[in-house]
């Protein structure tokens, strides 16, 4: 019997149309249990006691491979909870689509620079930290990867993972060892034409065209824009691509070279040592992503509870050993194997860091460099 | 029949007529209703937010200017991009449709013929999108270039240039330029084909002068259903194009949804309208002009 029938059977069965004699005859009862058991987790789950508090779904919008999917089978069985999931490519569309309204979202993982636009425009719910118990302010290493999530003195967004915004090479391809945004432009327009992605993303994309004049990542000046557009615009027909799904052209051996988050250029290196992380000499962006709730998000209780189980330093070390970015957790860090904790590329030395920039509130807002961007890939 | 009786049959038939057009009214009431809300309406939301300016944090504000559509220009590229590509996937469409359906139609036994359909429609069966992303696979470094290499022909490059683009579009589209010049292939009365051999006619000629003109109407329709959805396509070039190769539909994604520049985006919006209604209103003058009739290119 496969299990196509042994559903039917049940449904007849609890239908009534055959007595619990001859259901439990024609599947064996035996057979049910195992077959109950082993495929069919959300029976057994919906009967748990949290099924009626905290519904049977909640919709979490968060960045592509940013989550050990393994947690999420497993909250489903502790908690009967579904999560689904849906990914984008910059925080630039994820504040247009929950403005634009009507999205069903109940966790999102915005960065540090974006909160303070969604509190002001009334879309973030203060956060209930009652209901995180796994929330420890006290457990962070550096305030500034934890200061965004607060605006005017309350809590918003608690802290998810840092990391920075540096390039991948192939070095079997690129033998250069470059070490600077201006070497990674110089390259782009000269020896690697057609080789080199950068982020469909407005603020590391023009932030780090900024970078190659040495201006700050998050300048909103309108000559020094000018200068970045121009870099841009003159570099596009040597781009490979303007996508922030660059690592499957990476490992495709399509394209060389990319912009690239601390966690990707971890996965990368895992799948193909030749791959290298560069964090630009002249600075560049760290940055940080939180956990927050929307206003009137439809699953409230099961947002909560999810962001809670997530924070779980045990469930937040496997989230952190999938998706390869560090967190600034102490009780995380703590559990982390040494390899990971001394990585250069998850944890860069500090001279590196130091240049870095959080991005500014302000970028994300500017219309001068929203529409650079667009004038950019529509060029 | 008296003049009595007369006025009552003709006071009958103006009732009957009454009742009918309450029939036709309730009838078209729905679709009314549809294209009301559905169709007129945001249009009519477009126009108004296409004269408004960008509010401080994105979206819309209120306003009357006509900047959004002075700086239309700013799209050049992606406008000439989709005005180029578009009817050129149209073409390419119909020199490589046309045979197939002529084949299907005409050529084929009919014991074949279902089979062979079926098998145009199979790819339908599979998520569109699963089906550009093999694109990738085949154009991008380990597909065909790789073959090209191996063969001494070096860093040949398909995936992000208009010639990926291409082959999406024509890859997807050829079915909806097949089928309705197969429809009316289908009914083409092969007695006149037989005709024309018998006067003396060459192949060409027949085909020229018969085939062709009897099968206007298929290819009008299908050339109008490919040209129509290309002018507003966006996932090919996204995805075949990785950025490179930008349609309007592009922009206005972007406009929505990153710049967060709705009242610009409405203008090129409306923009990409009114080039919509001046091309095909001309075409179907053309085609009308040229001996198809209008009114069967209408499915």
């Amino acid at each position: 019997m496969d299990r196509k029938d042994f559903i039917q059977h049940l449904r007849r069965y609890q239908k009534g149309s055959i007595s619990r004699r001859h259901f439990l005859g024609v599947t064996g009862l035996g057979t049910a249990t195992a077959v109950l058991a082993a495929s069919m987790p959300h029976l057994m789950t919906a009967r748990h006691a949290y099924a009626g508090e905290l519904g049977d779904q909640v919709n979490l919008t968060t960045w592509p491979d940013y989550h050990e999917p393994k947690n999420f089978e497993k909250f489903m069985s502790e908690t009967g909870v579904k999560v689904n999931v849906t990914v984008f490519g910059s925080n630039e569309e994820m504040f247009a689509k929950l403005k634009a309204g009507g999205t069903g979202w109940d966790v999102l993982v915005p960065t540090n620079y974006t909160i303070e636009t969604y509190v002001s425009e009334g879309m973030f719910e203060e956060l209930d930290t009652s209901l995180l118990p796994n929330y420890d302010p006290k457990s962070y290493t550096d305030p500034r990867f934890t200061a965004p999530g607060t605006v005017g003195g309350k809590n918003y967004a608690v802290h998810k993972d840092w990391g920075t915004t540096g390039y991948v090479l192939n070095s079997t391809k690129v033998t250069d060892n470059p070490t600077t945004w201006k070497e990674f432009w110089d390259l782009t327009n000269t020896k690697y034409q057609s080789r080199t992605m950068v982020h469909d993303y407005q603020l590391t994309t023009i932030g780090n065209a900024l970078k190659y004049y040495g201006y700050s990542f998050n300048s909103n000046d309108e000559k020094e824009l000018a200068q970045a557009e121009k870099l841009l615009l003159d570099s596009k027909p040597n781009l490979f691509a303007i996508n922030s799904d660059y690592k499957p052209s990476l490992l495709n051996g399509d394209a060389y070279m990319s912009v690239c988050w601390t966690g990707d250029a971890k996965q990368l290196k895992k799948t193909d040592p030749a791959f290298n992380y560069i964090l630009g000499k002249e600075g560049g962006e760290i940055w940080a992503d939180f956990y927050a709730v929307p206003k009137g998000a439809p699953h409230r209780a099961a947002a909560y509870a999810l962001i809670n189980f997530l924070l779980e330093p045990q469930v937040n070390k496997d989230e952190v050993l999938f998706h390869g970015y560090p967190v600034a957790d102490k009780r995380v860090i703590d559990l982390l194997p040494p390899e990971i904790v001394n990585d250069p590329i998850m944890y860069p030395a500090a001279e590196l860091l130091a240049p870095l920039e959080f991005g500014a509130a302000a970028t994300l807002t500017n219309p001068a460099r929203a529409e650079i961007m667009a004038r950019f890939k529509s060029a | 029949m008296s003049a009595g009786t007369q006025a009552i049959a003709t006071q009958a038939t103006a009732e009957r007529k009454q009742s009918g057009r309450w029939l036709t009214a309730l009838l078209l009431a729905p679709s009314a209703v549809w294209f009301f809300v559905l169709l007129i309406l945001p249009l009519v939301v477009v126009l108004v937010y296409s004269v408004g300016v960008r509010a401080p944090a994105g979206g819309y504000q209120a306003a009357f200017t006509f900047d959004n559509y002075l700086n239309l220009p700013a799209r050049w590229t992606a406008f000439k991009n989709t005005l180029t590509l578009a009817p050129l996937g149209t073409l390419i469409c119909l020199i490589a449709g046309y045979p197939l359906a002529y084949f299907l139609a005409v050529k084929s036994s009919a014991r074949w013929r279902v089979l062979l359909l079926i098998l145009v429609i199979v790819p339908f069966w599979t998520s569109f999108l699963i089906r550009t992303y093999a694109w990738i696979f085949i154009l991008g470094g380990r597909g065909i270039p790789a073959i090209l290499d191996a063969m001494g022909i070096h860093d040949v490059r398909f995936i992000n240039t208009p010639f990926a683009v291409m082959c999406g579009i024509v890859y997807a589209y050829l079915p909806l330029m097949v089928f309705p010049i197969y429809v009316s292939l289908e009914k083409l009365d092969k007695r006149l084909l037989e005709a024309s051999e018998d006067l003396g006619a060459s192949p060409l000629a027949t085909f020229r002068q018969i085939t062709l003109p009897l099968s206007a109407p298929g290819i009008i329709t299908g050339c109008m259903l490919v040209f129509i959805l290309l002018m507003g396509e966006y996932l090919i070039p996204q995805m075949l194009g990785g950025g490179k190769v930008f349609f309007i539909g592009n922009a206005l994604v972007d406009l929505f949804l990153q710049s967060l520049n709705w009242p610009y985006g409405s203008a090129v919006a409306m923009g990409l309208v009114v080039i919509m209604l001046v091309t095909v209103s001309l075409y179907l003058r053309v085609t009308a002009a040229t001996g198809g009739r209008r009114d069967e290119s209408l499915i």
